[in-house]
């Protein structure tokens, strides 16, 4: 398969080959030795490792951390390729926002049936506790980690919306930092758009959208599960660059619908809380009883208006991969234009003939749970023994709308350090996109994985997935200095 | 601060001070064993594991007391909750947990010591224990220069408390120890066991140059508690650790605006010390002293739990 993939740097010609704008890039793959690459990686892994940039993998040994292996060969995006990704992100997060105002408010697109209304309704990801109410500014996705593949030179698909604690940002930064030390001369060959002032766009959009009248200087906090999550070094990390306090459930108490946390000096309001944890936990009285990492009372607190949680409790329902098939017509709906992000192509179980095909397809499609996520409950036909394809057959028959099924696609693949020199390996591509109060905020970068086995599509840190950092080229020449901020780009309201 | 981050960084200042206390205690220890005029064998170990109060949790092992299994109980049995091990793990836990109060390099300096003591798999014979204790000790001084590289505020202020309370436990108990259990039956006092016992106490806290630049007659038991118990000079003095306690305090009550109960026992402990004389201490029974200095100072650590919503 990976023969028959398109290559970012190589094009179609293969290794020492080179792209019209990547020859540079080729020229640096090619010159740099191997066994300098291969020592400037093991610097930033070993640095990785001393400062604890790791994830914890579920079922193992706490002591097993691992990190995330790092690929020190960048990927690069043309000033003009991020020019397009960029405007397609904001029209699709304009529309996710649109999109979770109507199903939580008037439902306008249900009435006007564009999808069908139990699809929503009867969603396991869909919450009736907020539907009716408003969260403060009508913000309901305030960070989207939306994830990309590409197939060609101009064929960039989304694969998923995470609307929900999309995760992998400080990956951005921590490989950027890298790259600077340890391969300063490309910074100096290439106009690199700057990714670091991501923490301070982060915090200007928690801050914009804190429940109306409390201030100039809202109380931030960002709520982790704790240090044994598997993120938990990026909540520390986030929660550092932007200096506000990381608190666990246990920190915080609610009194009369607000919500307070306990320091060494009192009790302190809280404003916003971005939280990384998922719904179901957030509080015992109203989502999971038997949930230890919640915070009881938080939900009535937020229903009252007093407190504002990012991302807002019910995104889920738009990032569903149910709901994502019908994705292109949302955001015709709300935004009035064509997706300038197309969807991959996908076959909804839950329909007769989709079902019908994907059965008589199986070896050539990925069959994926909807709510299954990290590459777990998902069938990659064409690498699959028959015994795992029957398996899924029979599960399909069973419980056809739990399946969404897509082609596999020729996933564009970069140079990547492999044992046997620079090779070609797959890759897809996240970048984070901010929603606030006043507007959307893309920094130019993003979260690049790459699948490190030979042909692998398989990018899940959980699964052996690595990362490299992501270039976006500036269209101004090189220059010193950090650049101006992104302008924010004007989110148009509600269902309208 | 939250009430926890503060929590955790008090306990992650005891944590480290305890991994590093347990060093060298091993490493005085094996000194003793060794080096002394007569062998002090099996007993310099027990009393190793009293200091700790370890001898329950080591008996359960199973094992004789010899020094590769109680060298290995201390530093590095995981069924040891005081083991260099245990508290380093404990202590790296806090600093992970708060990690948004602490430097890149306090945190770095954790977090290396922590790799390096869990890649340790067994310290067979003198030389390897030795030189795992040198590079902890670095460790535990390259944690100490980070702390103090951090901004003066409550943060590096309670893990500075933390070690203090920590470090008064750890001085009483090791002089505890040599004056009810070390010094064998039929030995005299201030015969050469006893004297190799004090002066090995002396290096467990680093304290032999100290000891001979402030008396400059010979090893006298009165001076060595005088020294370790009274001397404000000594850094880890009893009377300094306690100083330094009611200094951290009042450093964070004047960040915040108010003191509390913790305040006032440090500072009657500090009174209690300044008003005390060696003769005094030890008419009246050293052992009594020290049992009452430790669970005062059990006390002390309860009321500041209290006092910033942490316990």
């Amino acid at each position: 398969m990976a023969s028959a993939a398109f290559d970012e740097v190589w094009g179609d010609a293969g290794p020492g080959a080179s792209r019209e704008g990547f020859e540079a890039l080729a020229a640096w793959i090619a010159e740099t030795p191997a066994q300098e690459l291969t020592r400037r990686q093991q610097a930033a892994e070993a640095a990785f490792r001393q400062l604890g940039i790791t994830f914890a993998v579920y079922g193992e040994d706490e002591a097993a951390e691992r990190i995330i292996p790092f690929d020190i060969v960048p990927r690069i995006f043309a000033a003009s390729e991020w020019r397009n990704l960029k405007a397609g992100l904001e029209q699709r997060v304009e529309a996710i926002n649109a999109f979770l105002a109507d199903v939580y408010g008037p439902r306008k697109i249900l009435r006007d049936g564009v999808l069908p209304a139990e699809l929503v309704l009867s969603n396991p990801q869909f919450r009736p506790q907020v539907a009716g109410a408003r969260p403060p500014h009508d913000v309901y996705a305030h960070i989207c980690g939306i994830d990309m593949v590409r197939t060609g030179p101009n064929d960039f698909f989304v694969l998923e919306d995470n609307a929900r604690t999309p995760s992998g940002v400080s990956y951005m930064l921590e490989n950027r930092e890298a790259m600077i030390r340890l391969c300063p001369e490309l910074f100096e060959l290439f106009p690199v758009e700057p990714v670091d002032d991501y923490t301070d766009l982060l915090l200007s959009t928690l801050r914009s959208v804190a429940p109306h009248g409390r201030g100039s200087e809202p109380v931030c906090v960002l709520l982790t599960p704790g240090h044994f999550n598997s993120a938990f070094y990026e909540h520390s990390f986030l929660a550092d660059a932007m200096g506000i306090e990381l608190v666990e459930a246990a920190d915080l108490e609610v009194d009369d619908d607000i919500v307070w946390m306990r320091t060494i000096d009192g009790r302190v309001r809280v404003d916003v809380i971005y939280r990384r944890l998922d719904d179901d936990y957030i509080d015992p009285l109203v989502f999971r009883s038997d949930s230890m990492l919640g915070v009881p009372g938080l939900m009535a607190a937020y229903l009252a208006g007093n407190v504002t949680l990012t991302n807002a409790p019910g995104t889920g329902i738009a990032d569903d991969k149910a709901i994502y098939s019908y994705m292109p017509e949302i955001v015709r709906y709300y935004t009035g234009s064509e997706a300038k992000l197309p969807n991959v192509e996908t076959w909804r179980c839950r329909e007769k003939q989709a079902l019908t095909y994907t059965l008589d397809n199986l070896d050539k499609l990925v069959v994926k749970l909807v709510d299954g996520s990290g590459g777990y409950g998902m069938l990659v036909g064409p690498t699959a023994s028959k015994a795992e394809i029957e398996r899924f057959r029979e599960a399909l028959v069973a419980e056809p709308h739990r399946y969404i099924a897509q082609p596999t696609l020729a996933l564009s693949t970069v140079p990547t350090l492999t044992e046997k020199g620079v090779a070609p390996r797959h890759v897809d591509f996240r970048p984070f996109c901010l929603s606030g109060a006043d507007g959307i905020r893309i920094v130019p970068g993003g979260l690049t994985r790459v699948a490190l086995r030979e042909g692998s599509l398989v990018v899940n840190s959980s699964q052996g997935g690595g990362t490299k950092d992501s270039l976006i080229l500036a269209d101004r020449p090189r220059r010193r200095g950090k650049a101006a901020a992104p302008e924010v780009t004007p989110m148009r309201s509600g269902a309208d | 601060m939250l009430s926890r981050t503060a929590a955790s960084l008090y306990w992650l200042g005891r944590y480290v001070e305890r991994a590093e206390f347990t060093a060298r205690l091993i490493e005085a220890t094996i000194r003793l064993d060794l080096l002394s005029a007569r062998p002090a064998g099996e007993g310099a170990w027990e009393s190793a594991l009293a200091v700790v109060s370890a001898e329950d949790g080591f008996w359960f092992t199973g094992e004789p007391v010899s020094p590769d299994a109680v060298g290995r109980y201390l530093a590095l049995s995981l069924d040891n909750p005081s083991s260099i091990r245990s508290c380093l793990d404990a202590a790296r836990n806090n600093a992970k947990s708060v990690r948004t109060a602490l430097t890149r390099e306090a945190w770095e300096a954790i977090n290396r010591a922590w790799l390096f003591v869990r890649d340790v798999r067994v310290t067979d014979g003198t030389p390897a224990a030795l030189a795992m204790i040198e590079k902890l000790k670095a460790e535990a001084r390259g944690f100490e220069g980070a702390l103090h590289r951090m901004l003066r505020n409550e943060a590096s202020f309670f893990v500075r408390l933390g070690a203090a309370i920590e470090r008064a436990d750890n001085t009483a108990r090791l002089i505890d120890v040599k004056y009810h259990l070390l010094l064998p039956e039929g030995e005299k006092v201030g015969g050469p066991i006893d004297r190799d016992q004090w002066t090995t106490i002396l290096h467990t806290v680093s304290a032999v140059t100290a000891y001979r630049w402030l008396y400059r007659e010979g090893l006298r038991p009165g001076h060595v508690v005088d020294l370790l118990v009274l001397r404000h000079e000594m850094p880890r003095s009893i009377a300094a650790s306690a100083d330094e306690v009611a200094q951290l305090l009042t450093s964070i009550g004047r960040r915040l605006g108010r003191q509390g109960e913790a305040d006032r026992m440090a500072r009657t402990r500090q009174l209690m010390l300044n008003r005390s004389t060696v003769n005094g201490i030890i008419s009246g029974g050293l052992h009594e002293f020290l049992r009452g200095f430790i669970a005062d100072n059990a006390r002390l650590d309860y009321a500041i739990g209290q006092q910033f919503r942490f316990s």
